[in-house]
């Protein structure tokens, strides 16, 4: 059996299994920490920054970080929320988000997030990039406009042999998350719908499938991004 | 010296308008315009968007109609994904949206009767803006105010109930709708507790007619004699002749009742409308094409409609439709002010048919939609509150729309209201010195009667020629600017 090992989330006192990454130990113990890049069931990879926590005094990813014995964890304070809150800006106004008439709308994490830390204007200048969209796969289209690079579809959507159906393509700013257009064409419908749920936003979308679930039933149409944590009982 | 007066912007209308008169020497009146100087480019920027996007991008035209592009873009998209023409739907797809549209309609119409309307008629036109308005209302006829609030209300939880969301809900996608109604909230509205329940809309709906009526019969020359020339009108009408708000054929009657289109497919609508671009406006001008730019204009909207249906098929609407035809020999009625009357026969008209609805099983269950064989082009119609909008896609074989061409109810006013504002100018500007309130305000009734969304209306982007034009204090042309 692993080790358990005491730790404080503000000041809360916590326990978990030594080696669990920071961001699941809190989640055991009715603690959220907010998270983007990372997804349940696939290797983190500490991309987004949201998870940032100061540990023993250091800014540090806790979606990567294993929980260790006597840490001392400080999450929801006003400077580490401002600096999540900082992070959503940015992706907003470095991308062409337009919640209006995205199918994601009420599903998608960014907006949750965005809801959740009362983001009423970004605090940068919105910067208009010209993306395009691509639809010319059979199953899915791929709205660059909204892509926040997550790599979340890279890390989660594989074929059978363990190859990524997903990929980084060009470089720097001009970086795009593309679907491979050998690969792509070989995708199950079962797996475009899976790489629909695995993106945070509404980047990756079934076709013609707009808007079938009702406003009101959507994920985060009735509770903010993070309450059914705060709200679960701890457990160990 | 020549006078311009200029009325900007013409206020309780949605969206902004400009009017400009031009007085010649004599103080007479040489020419009027009503300038339409905003400038919005859906059409344009909805393209390469997924074609399923469109009754949820595109109802963003609009806070007030949104219910009406949100179905009449699900209706075209309803033949791109193979569902027909418009009868194809499932029971409970057409039923939700029909519920859906009549609540949108209820809703709108008592905003504008009690809202923008009702200070005009209450107080006089040539009252003193400060008391003529809704918050005048409030204070002096309570009930009344109280009446149009909760109308609104009631019209706009069916929307709620319906679409997801009061403004810009998700109700109608391609081939059907998303949900069905709750039993919970069927009850809500046929037995909710007053006055929030569906009889008790019916009865002021009722009250809303009589209290036209009454007033009309006191104030005959205005509501008669206050904008009157003759004009075709176009609307859908059910194939047997009905009145249909959701769907049907068009047709159009001409101002002595000739039917001058005759009960067509509107998948056809190119065939018959085409629409002109004048420099002065961001608003087109359409008109049906067999007559020509000069005589093909018409009128659309509550007053278009009851002109162009044989009959109403909801009992207490019907009996108000044949008092309203007595009263022009069952011709067609060209006076603009019995547009008022015209829309409030419909607030009825919508009422009962909610009741109707709400008392159907097929909206509690059943098939939410359907589909068929893909269609890379599709058009859809609807009677909006204001008139025949019309919405026409067309999309590549990624499903991305690569055209889109609107024509709102508002556009399709837009000759009518110019020539209303010539009417009403004529009469109320010649030989005048100095322009009162009144007077002012006289345009703005006359463009009101038609309960334009100008912004609806200059939705189109690309194809319109800007042009802009410097003037000196006498009128002299100093510069100019023309994009075509
Ligand atoms: S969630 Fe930890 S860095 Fe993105």
């Amino acid at each position: 059996m692993a080790k358990i090992v005491n730790f404080t989330i503000d000041g809360k006192d916590c326990i978990a299994e030594e080696g669990l990454y920071l961001v699941q130990a809190a989640k055991n113990n009715g603690v959220y920490i907010p998270t983007l890049c990372n997804y349940e069931g696939i290797k983190p990879k500490g991309s987004c920054r949201i998870c940032t926590v100061r540990i023993n005094g250091r800014l540090m990813t806790s979606c990567t970080t294993p929980i260790s014995d006597g840490m001392k964890i400080e999450s929801n304070t006003e400077e580490i929320n401002d600096l999540r809150k900082a992070i959503i800006e940015l992706l907003f106004v470095e991308g062409n988000h337009f919640c209006p008439a995205c199918e994601k709308s009420g599903n998608c994490e960014l907006q949750a997030l965005a809801y959740r830390f009362k983001i009423m204007v970004p605090r940068y200048p919105y910067t208009f990039p010209q993306r395009r969209v691509d639809a010319s796969n059979p199953k899915i289209i791929k709205e660059q406009n909204r892509c926040i690079m997550c790599k979340r579809c890279i890390r989660a959507i594989k074929d059978e042999q363990g190859r990524s159906l997903f990929a980084y393509k060009k470089r720097g700013h001009k970086s795009e998350v593309v679907l491979d257009p050998v690969l792509g064409l070989q995708m199950s419908d079962e797996l475009a719908r899976k790489a629909m749920a695995v993106c945070p936003v509404g980047s990756i979308l079934v076709r013609e499938q707009g808007f079938i679930q009702p406003i009101g039933t959507r994920k985060f149409d009735k509770k903010p991004i993070g309450s059914e944590i705060e709200m679960s009982q701890p457990t160990k | 010296m020549n006078q311009k007066i200029i009325i900007e912007p013409v206020t309780r209308v949605e969206g902004h308008g400009k009017v400009t008169i031009h007085l010649d020497e004599e103080g007479n009146v040489a020419r009027t315009r009503l300038h339409i100087v905003e400038f919005r480019g859906f059409e344009r920027f909805v393209q390469g968007r997924p074609y399923w996007e469109m009754p949820v991008l595109v109802q963003r035209l609009c806070g007030i109609c949104p219910v009406s592009h949100h179905l009449a873009a699900a209706k075209a998209l309803d033949v791109i994904v193979g569902a027909g023409t418009g009868d194809g739907l499932t029971p409970t797809g057409e039923k939700m949206r029909r519920l859906m549209h009549y609540g949108q309609i209820f809703q709108s119409h008592t905003l504008h009767f009690f809202h923008l309307a009702s200070p005009d008629l209450l107080f006089g036109i040539d009252a003193d803006p400060a008391i003529r308005n809704i918050i005048g209302v409030a204070l002096k006829h309570k009930d009344l105010a109280v009446q149009g609030v909760m109308m609104r209300k009631f019209g706009q939880e069916i929307i709620k109930a319906t679409a997801g969301k009061k403004i810009h809900g998700t109700g109608a996608i391609p081939g059907g709708i998303n949900k069905h109604l709750s039993p919970e909230e069927r009850d809500m509205f046929l037995h909710g507790p007053d006055p929030l329940n569906i009889d008790k809309m019916i009865e002021w709906s009722v009250a809303a007619v009589d209290f036209f009526k009454s007033y009309h019969k006191k104030n005959k020359d205005l509501i008669d004699n206050f904008s009157v020339f003759p004009s075709n009108h176009l609307s859908l009408v059910r194939k047997d002749g009905a009145l249909d708000l959701y769907h049907g054929v068009l047709r159009a009657v001409d101002a002595n009742g000739k039917k001058i289109l005759n009960d067509v497919d509107y998948q056809d609508y190119l065939k018959y409308i085409d629409e002109e671009v004048r420099s002065w406006s961001y608003m087109k001008f359409p008109y049906l094409k067999h007559l020509g730019k000069e005589n093909g204009w018409y009128t659309v909207g509550p007053l278009a409609r009851l002109n162009t249906c044989d009959f109403i098929p909801t009992p207490l609407a019907q009996k108000e439709f044949e008092e309203f035809k007595a009263y022009t020999n069952g011709k067609p009625n060209n006076m603009s002010m019995h547009m008022h009357w015209a829309r409030l026969i419909e607030v009825l008209h919508a009422a009962e048919m909610m009741k109707e609805l709400l008392n159907d099983p097929d909206l509690l269950e059943g098939e939410l939609v359907v589909k068929g064989k893909k269609q890379y082009e599709g058009i859809g119609l609807i009677e909006a509150p204001r008139g025949t909008l019309f919405h026409h896609y067309r999309i590549n074989e990624n499903d991305q729309v690569v055209m889109a061409n609107l024509i709102v109810s508002t556009t399709n006013n837009n000759q009518p209201m110019n020539n209303a504002v010539n009417v009403v100018a004529k009469k109320m500007m010649t030989g005048k010195k100095e322009i009162t309130e009144g007077m002012k305000n006289a345009v703005e009734v006359a463009i009101r009667a038609y309960d334009p969304c100008l912004s609806c209306a200059t939705h189109a982007l690309g194809k319109m020629p800007l042009a802009l034009y410097l003037y000196d204090k006498d009128e002299n042309l100093i510069d100019e600017f023309i994009s075509q």
